[in-house]
């Protein structure tokens, strides 16, 4: 097996530069043929977004009432055990929704305060970015869903998320939901879930459920950014919001006043 | 040629029922995983990659390693890797399917595993990781049997192969370079979002895969006629002091960055991984036993006078080989997800079923080394 040395080099420059020439020649042509290729180009009317008004949140019952409104209506299961652990909306105390804020001076008030932590649909969500199959993917209304049935669990979104929001089905779900809901899926083990905004009330012209639970006091406001005289654009124009880790440019739906 | 597997002594046919044994084990606690759900694994919901994903990092790298035959020898016309170079094509076919074994075991719905095909998605990097092991697996495939095949004929191989063969060259960068994105692009996860991840990857990627090569071709001399050659082995030993230097130096920078600047998510992982955090630190015995290892074996490779003695070749190998097992695989993945996005300290230890499954795969990778290095030797004895 002697090889002339030279020639070989010149050859394999040759096939490096054609290969990488049709491989690269090749991502246009995949971009093409992938549904999401369509949907890229729509503008859409509406960009759903949701106010939490911490300043609302006083009693343990303001925070439960919306955890479990949510909950119960989308058959989130209960393992009792932190591991295994699915959850949509739930509770963080300030120090670890907001970590790189972290003060030794700030209020005590602000913080003992548990936050209301939840997916935060981003404007760049790295967990769509990431998905392999589009079994999580970006709606035109700026909702980040779910497809449960196509999710493969391979659990790269929630590598990705830098948020914390996603949650796997470790095991199988069914038997650890209280109560069932007919009207909303229930999952099967071995694929991710998280807050999906309540696409499915939104269709039927219904609030958010956890938004709807709480509506007496408007803890949480909810509505259309794209429309300036939507109730959530009102309360952000009049009121300084936070959101979280702002700095890495997911653009998060989630505003926080604090 | 298969049928060379086919007959062997008794310490051939023990060792390989040895393995299917534990190929068995492993097989059925993954049907136990698959009735159960990942639960029955250590892995949660902060810690969402585990062992399984660890030792897919990893091998990643030995599977890319055969580079560092294949350069030598058929760009710089080095003909002591003639005799070798198809161990290190049979090492790459063993480590990629491991490497998709692997992430098989890890996915919640395996039997949806079509739908990366079925909806590819090019902005996932994982998509692309797809693409070049598959790719990678093959080219060796087709590269290892044709080449070995002429060897049997006594035949120089068909000249086909040789674009196949400079294909493979920059086809083994990207498999390393590709996993090293599925980390680096992550916002929020800050011992992966570094831009020297899959520079890092490719150093203890040449360190791990050269010096299991070692290890092999050196347990192939004592139990078979067929001798690798000296200079051979030596210049692998050469290969790895170089990676082994630099995988060490790539690692003080990522230091540098993170303790200079002093910025607290930079030096969280680390903080972790080597101190421990508020109490926690289950890894701490492990990346400190890396990390002397590595310095140990520096210390043993860098005297050409010691490297040259088979024998310390071999336990630096060793050494290099669990070093960067530990590193780039429970270190890294664990210590990405440590502390998690809410800055909080959740662990990971992994089960035993989990345990026992990785083992079983492992086992089919050693079979089927195994298998490709028993053709291999015969055919070798025959010609040589």
């Amino acid at each position: 097996m002697s090889y002339e040395s030279k020639a070989n080099r010149r050859q394999f420059l040759k096939i490096l530069g054609f290969s990488t020439l049709s491989g690269l020649g090749s991502i246009p042509a995949i971009w093409a043929l992938t549904p999401q290729f369509a949907i890229r180009n729509l503008q859409s009317e509406k960009r759903w977004a949701m106010v939490v008004d911490m300043k609302k949140f006083r009693t343990e019952e303001d925070y439960k009432k919306c955890i479990d409104a949510c909950h119960t209506i989308h058959n989130v299961p209960d393992f009792g055990n932190p591991k295994d652990e699915v959850k949509w909306i739930w509770k963080m105390p300030y120090r670890n929704t907001f970590p790189e804020q972290e003060d030794e001076y700030i209020s005590d008030g602000v913080k003992q305060m548990p936050f209301m932590v939840l997916c935060n649909h981003c404007k760049n969500p790295p967990c769509v970015r990431v998905c392999p199959t589009k079994a999580t993917f970006k709606r035109i209304d700026g909702i980040v869903q779910m497809d449960y049935h196509r999710c493969i669990g391979c659990r790269f979104c929630m590598a990705a998320c830098p948020y914390g929001s996603r949650s796997f089905n470790f095991r199988e779900p069914r038997p650890f939901i209280k109560e069932k809901n007919p009207e909303y899926p229930t999952r099967t083990r071995g694929v991710v879930e998280k807050c999906n905004f309540c696409e499915e009330r939104l269709s039927k012209g219904l609030s958010p459920a956890c938004v709807e639970a709480c509506k007496d006091n408007k803890a949480l406001i909810f509505g259309d950014l794209n429309d300036p005289d939507s109730e959530v654009r009102k309360v952000l124009e009049s009121n300084y919001t936070i959101r979280r880790k702002p700095e890495l440019g997911t653009q998060p739906g989630v505003y926080y006043i604090v | 040629m298969f049928e060379k597997a086919l007959s062997g002594d008794r310490r051939y046919w023990g060792w390989i029922f040895f393995l299917l044994l534990i190929m068995g084990t492993g097989f059925i606690f993954y049907i136990k995983q698959l009735n159960y759900g990942l639960g029955i694994t250590g892995m949660s919901r902060d810690i969402s990659w585990g062992l399984y994903i660890a030792q897919f990092t990893f091998l990643v790298g030995v599977a890319a390693s055969a580079v560092m035959l294949v350069i030598p020898y058929y760009l710089h016309d080095y003909k002591k890797f003639g005799k070798i170079i198809i161990f290190g094509e049979f090492l790459a076919i063993s480590a990629v399917i491991m490497c998709l074994m692997f992430v098989f075991v890890d996915m919640g719905q395996p039997m949806r595993a079509m739908n990366m095909i079925l909806y590819p998605t090019p902005n996932s990097i994982m998509f692309w990781d797809m693409v070049v092991l598959n790719g990678y697996l093959l080219l060796n495939l087709i590269i290892g049997w044709t080449t070995l095949s002429a060897e049997r004929n006594e035949l120089p191989p068909p000249k086909w192969v040789k674009p196949l063969i400079y294909i493979s060259i920059p086809w083994a960068i990207s498999i390393h370079t590709v996993t090293a994105f599925l980390y680096a692009g992550l916002p929020g996860r800050h011992l992966w979002l570094t831009a020297i991840m899959a520079p890092r990857f490719l150093a203890s990627a040449f360190a791990s895969g050269p010096a299991l090569l070692i290890i092999l071709c050196l347990t192939v001399k004592r139990i078979s006629s067929f001798d690798p050659g000296k200079e051979a082995i030596q210049t692998l030993g050469k290969i790895v002091t170089y990676a082994v230097i630099i995988n060490l130096f790539f690692f003080v920078l990522e230091l540098f960055t993170a303790f200079y600047s002093k910025i607290p998510g930079h030096m969280h992982p680390f903080q972790y991984l080597f101190f421990g955090i508020e109490g926690h630190g289950k890894l701490i015995p492990w990346m400190w036993t890396a990390f002397i290892l590595s310095i140990m074996a520096i210390i043993l490779l860098i005297n050409p006078n010691m490297r040259e003695n088979e024998n310390i070749l071999i336990v630096s190998a060793v050494l290099v080989f669990i070093s960067t097992w530990i590193d780039k695989g429970m270190g890294l993945v664990i210590g990405g997800f440590i502390p998690n996005p809410f800055e909080e300290i959740i662990e990971y230890s992994p089960t035993v079923p989990e345990v026992l499954i990785t083992l079983g795969v492992w086992a089919t990778g050693l079979l089927i080394i195994t298998v490709l290095y028993k053709i291999a030797v015969s055919i070798k004895e025959k010609t040589v």
